[in-house]
């Protein structure tokens, strides 16, 4: 296994989940090693949330195991796991303090009252709350009853931290800033970080890996880089990132070969001048031009039938400029290798083989 | 939406027309249980204390006031205790048949009295006597507790609703077993809606004589019944005034305290 020679710190093996005849989790197999950022990425209802409740232990697996440590613990309550968890909604105790709220962990575990306060305190400054200690959590905005959670997971020291869309509810510029501060808390307190979210720019800019989950199945796991530059699937390809593939007729024309292919539209080149050796070239019209401040989108529909998008960065061209391309015949161009072959699958999804590193 | 100046008026006439249709017979108790004249001649001529103190000293009254406490505090009990473990049975679990059992609780409060009064004396006449099981004080309040589980249920389910199924979830993941989640989390997020239920089944109880008037035993007589027994007794009717206006008073207290703990959110003021 790639988790390293150490025991991983979460192994979910064969993991299904039922709710009468729908299947939300479908034998997922996983290992999360010790002190990683993993993420759980997919869109609602593709199964990542019910695999991370089976992980704290609100949701009985119908089938399969959860390990943690190497221990199994797929019949232990809640309480007896060594995770927690930060919940969508934060569940913070409405009629205790922010105070009572931290401590209530070590409170129910019986540690004195002094140590107590301590650990508390010293969890709520580690998320910069020190001065909001005696404020009920109604009296919070949303980013501080966001960090109130952190503090109230994190001061029990837990081995495995489980995060189910903890960053959701928040407006951008927060979200942003809050994605910068999990990620340092993360290498500071060194716990495994499990991440469930939808947002795929979260999911690649904080994590070590990734999981793309797909109708209660892992459609890929990998590194971000991985999984943006080499997507196993049409969906992952799609979800992640802009979907952006030849198939077919337009792939024979483009690029002489089978199969589909997936290019990354910063990939993508349309400044006109003439292609390299290593390049491969196809020709088009501007459908669309989408003006965004730093980049502009194209969308390009190829004379060969497909339609590509196009990011550009605008470090000299105005808006003015980019306009004027619309309709205008283009010459696109990339490096022949950024053209990513991609197995589509036969329906239903099965596992990608060249991610076999993640699983057992 | 702005209204024009006239229909303000208006409205505002109407409400004032309306509370005081209300409230006015109600004060007119009040004020007549001061009353000198044994008539009730208006306006009042003198004033006295005289029928407060008679109504005091009044055996019957006193006992019947003892009985409707016992009887509002017994159903309330029942209330509390099975209201509140129906409102977590339909909050927390789907079951076959929830929005029936749903149905089936809230539905007391609206059947007729009358009806339920009389299939409750026929229940417990033909079917409970021949166990031991006689019309008494215990009949009545198991009568009220049938629609005074209403109540109860309903705030404790908004309250469920509202604060969101996942604090025990989280009080677990914390390490909390099942009694200190219910200690430190359940039962206090849950207190004021729980005061608030009680008090209102409280109201709802002392006040009720359709289904008691069927429930009763032999000598058993709460004070909402002892008003209507003496109430065409022209001697007794300066007393019944005071009964009455005490009766107002302790019914207005609690549903006062009732709608302000309902408002207060968090309940982290009780």
């Amino acid at each position: 296994m790639s988790a390293g020679p150490a025991t991983p710190a979460v192994a979910l093996r064969g993991l299904r989940k039922s709710f009468g005849a729908v299947e939300a989790v479908a034998d997922v197999d996983l290992e999360i090693a010790d002190g990683e950022f993993f993420s759980m990425l997919g869109p609602s209802g593709s199964g990542k949330t019910t695999v991370l409740r089976m992980i704290a232990g609100f949701e009985p697996p119908t089938a399969g195991s959860v390990l943690l440590g190497g221990r199994d613990v797929t019949r232990l309550a809640p309480f007896e796991r060594d995770v927690n968890t930060v919940f969508q909604d934060y569940a913070l105790f409405p009629h205790m303090t922010v105070r009572q709220n931290v401590e209530y962990g070590l409170r129910v575990r019986r540690v004195g009252r002094a140590e107590r306060r301590d650990r508390a305190a010293e969890a709520l400054r580690s998320v910069r709350l020190d001065g909001l200690a005696d404020r009920r959590p109604a009296a919070l905005s949303g980013g501080q009853r966001q960090r109130v959670a952190l503090a109230r997971a994190l001061v029990v020291r837990p081995k495995v931290l489980l995060l189910d869309e903890p960053l959701g509810a928040l407006d951008l510029k927060l979200r942003e800033q809050m994605q910068v501060e999990l990620k340092a808390l993360q290498r500071e307190v060194g716990i495994t970080f499990v991440f469930v979210t939808h947002d795929q720019e979260e999911a690649l800019t904080m994590s070590d890996r990734v999981a793309v989950f797909e109708h209660g199945r892992i459609a890929q796991v990998g590194t971000p880089a991985e999984v943006y530059e080499r997507p196993a699937t049409p969906f992952v390809a799609g979800f992640v990132g802009t979907s952006n593939l030849l198939g077919g007729e337009a792939a024979r024309a483009v690029l002489g070969r089978e199969g589909t292919f997936s290019i990354r539209p910063e990939k993508i080149r349309l400044d006109g001048s003439p292609p390299t050796a290593e390049e491969t070239s196809a020709g088009g019209r501007v459908a669309e031009v989408v003006y965004a401040g730093a980049t502009t989108r194209f969308v390009v529909d190829l004379d060969a039938g497909a339609r590509l998008v196009v990011t550009q960065q605008n470090l000299t061209t105005t808006s003015a400029d980019v306009a004027a391309l619309r309709g205008r015949p283009v010459r696109l161009a990339w490096r022949t290798e950024h053209a990513v072959a991609v197995p589509v699958p036969a329906v239903p999804t099965p596992l990608p083989k060249e991610s076999a590193h993640a699983y057992r | 939406m702005t209204l024009s100046r006239s229909a303000r008026w208006l409205l505002r006439g109407a409400m004032a027309l309306g509370l005081a249709f209300i409230y006015l017979p109600l004060s007119i108790v009040l004020v007549n249980s001061f009353n000198a004249d044994r008539t009730f001649a208006w306006p009042p001529p003198r004033w006295t204390t005289e029928w407060w103190a008679r109504a005091w000293e009044n055996a019957g009254a006193r006992e019947a006031l003892w009985t409707s406490v016992q009887a509002g505090l017994g159903a309330t009990a029942i209330a509390l205790l099975l209201g509140s473990l129906v409102a977590f049975a339909v909050q927390r679990y789907r079951f076959f048949g929830r929005e029936t059992v749903s149905l089936l609780v809230v539905l007391p409060i609206a059947l007729p009295g009358i009806v339920t009064g009389i299939a409750l004396d026929t229940a417990f006449r033909s079917v409970l006597a021949p166990f031991g099981i006689d019309k008494g004080l215990f009949s009545v309040i198991v009568g009220h507790a049938t629609f005074c589980v209403v109540v109860v249920y309903n705030n404790v389910l908004a309250r469920l609703r509202r604060s969101g199924g996942n604090l025990q979830e989280a009080s677990a993941d914390l390490g909390a077993d099942g009694w200190q989640t219910f200690r430190y989390v359940t039962f206090p997020v849950l207190r004021s809606a729980l005061l608030a239920g009680g008090l209102l089944a409280f109201g709802l109880s002392f006040d009720e004589i359709i289904v008691t008037t069927f429930t009763a035993g032999p000598g058993v007589q709460t004070l909402p019944i002892w008003i209507f027994s003496n109430l065409f007794r022209p001697n007794q009717a300066p007393v019944i005034n005071v009964v009455a206006a005490v009766l107002i008073v302790a019914s207005v207290v609690p549903i006062y305290l009732a709608q302000r703990l309902s408002d207060t959110a968090g309940g982290g003021r009780l």
